[in-house]
């Protein structure tokens, strides 16, 4: 099986299917990491097209410093970034304002269930964007500390600090919903 | 829940203790890791810790999971703008990574385009699988994955008996192409992957046994088809 940094040489020569392939290994894992930051599958799905237009574009610069995973990772997050400041303000507000409820409500709602997993999920999905990002590209996305920094653009130290504090925040999510793990 | 902001704030995160999530994702070089596996056995705390995030992990895991995929419309949208791009000349210095990618090709030319190939049914695959679960999910209609990219048309199913045809692609299709076709013949993929058949409903419910004869005629005599045949 050809490797990404093979595909993206290809890529770069002009050669769609390798395009097609390399869309095929990555357009879940771009679609779900945009959907977490914009919260809108209408917009997370037009994101994927920017994306790999953009890695379509930009091939034949790739220099292979990074994994090709945590360069597309990286795209998707500035484009929806992008996406997300293209939005009218009083639109995010309401977004905002609407999360906020959501993630109060949601845990109370896990509690009457007594459904541990169930209320994690919710409260993950109640963190903030900041905290959303880093969680996902941690766990779920498996970048390690140097990728993230270079995804995000911060301190590997401010990597490790980010992420702790965003789990103390999930933590507090949890106990207000009545959910202790021991932990902190 | 104020005591417990202020503890929260008041806890000052260890070197070891800020590792631990990359070390639950298997992500540590070979050294951190040791020295968390270390800490970890002697410091019930850290173990403690260690255990809820083992579960974030898998809550992470769990919700990134159900978030499900996108539908073929992303894939149709790209490609239709890749298709649009000026076409790409060989660049004349190729960087690392395309030296690299010439060398393998030079070496297992069939496996990488067998490779590609691969994906690429894989991709067409997802196209009927995807219209699949959207008449799964939607009983009385569902979503073309064929025509406008930008204005998907929703069809009745319980009003029509559209008729159908199964098709194998030529091994060398370009999605692209087989976009084109499904426009051309107000197709979409309702199933496929079956032995590298295909099976497309067209839009036309009112054509007659003829027309469809016709249009069945047409459809094999396209380049990008090597067999095309009605079925139920």
């Amino acid at each position: 099986m050809a490797s990404d940094d093979v595909l993206i040489a290809r890529i770069a020569q002009g050669d769609r299917l390798a395009m097609q392939v390399l869309y095929g290994r990555h357009h879940v894992r771009v679609f779900r990491f945009g959907l977490r930051l914009v919260r809108d599958e209408q917009v997370a799905e037009d994101l994927i097209s920017e994306v790999f237009l953009d890695v379509w574009r930009q091939a034949g610069k790739f220099e292979g410093r990074s994994a090709v995973s945590t360069w597309v990772l990286a795209i998707t997050r500035f484009k929806a970034l992008s996406a997300l400041r293209r939005r009218k303000d009083a639109e995010l507000d309401d977004e905002a304002a609407g999360a906020i409820e959501d993630t109060s409500d949601d845990p109370e709602v896990s509690v009457q269930k007594k459904d541990t997993s169930d209320a994690l999920r919710r409260c993950l999905g109640g963190l903030s964007a900041e905290h959303r990002e880093i969680v996902d590209l941690v766990y779920y996305h498996e970048k390690s500390v140097e990728e993230v920094a270079g995804i995000i653009g911060i301190p590997e130290n401010t990597v490790k600090t980010r992420l702790f504090y965003a789990r103390k925040k999930l933590a507090e999510l949890l106990k207000a919903a009545g959910i202790e793990r021991g932990w902190p | 829940m104020m005591a417990a902001s202020t503890k929260i704030v008041e806890q000052e995160p260890g070197e070891i203790e800020l590792l631990l999530p990359w070390h639950a994702a298997g992500t540590l070089n070979p050294r951190d890791s040791r020295k968390v596996e270390e800490a970890l056995a002697h410091d019930p705390e850290l173990a403690r810790q260690y255990a809820v995030i083992r579960e974030e992990y898998a809550g992470t895991i769990d919700l990134n999971e159900s978030l499900g995929a996108p539908s073929v419309r992303a894939m149709l949208k790209l490609f239709a703008a890749i298709d649009a791009e000026p076409a790409r000349k060989p660049r004349a210095s190729m960087n690392m990574a395309a030296r690299l990618a010439g060398f393998f090709a030079s070496l297992s030319p069939r496996t990488l385009a067998w490779s590609a190939s691969l994906g690429a049914v894989v991709l067409v695959l997802q196209a009927g699988i995807i219209a699949a679960v959207l008449m799964n999910n939607r009983p009385a209609s569902f979503e073309t994955a064929s025509l406008s990219i930008n204005e998907p048309i929703t069809r009745d199913l319980a009003a029509a008996s559209s008729p159908r045809a199964l098709v194998r692609f030529a091994p060398d299709a370009r999605i692209g192409d087989i976009t084109a076709l499904l426009d051309k013949y107000q197709a979409s993929i309702v199933d496929g992957g079956k032995g590298g058949m295909f099976r497309l409903q067209f839009a036309n419910a009112a054509m007659s046994k003829d027309e469809f004869s016709g249009l069945l005629s047409r459809l094999q005599n396209e380049k990008i088809v090597s067999l095309a045949v009605a079925t139920p």
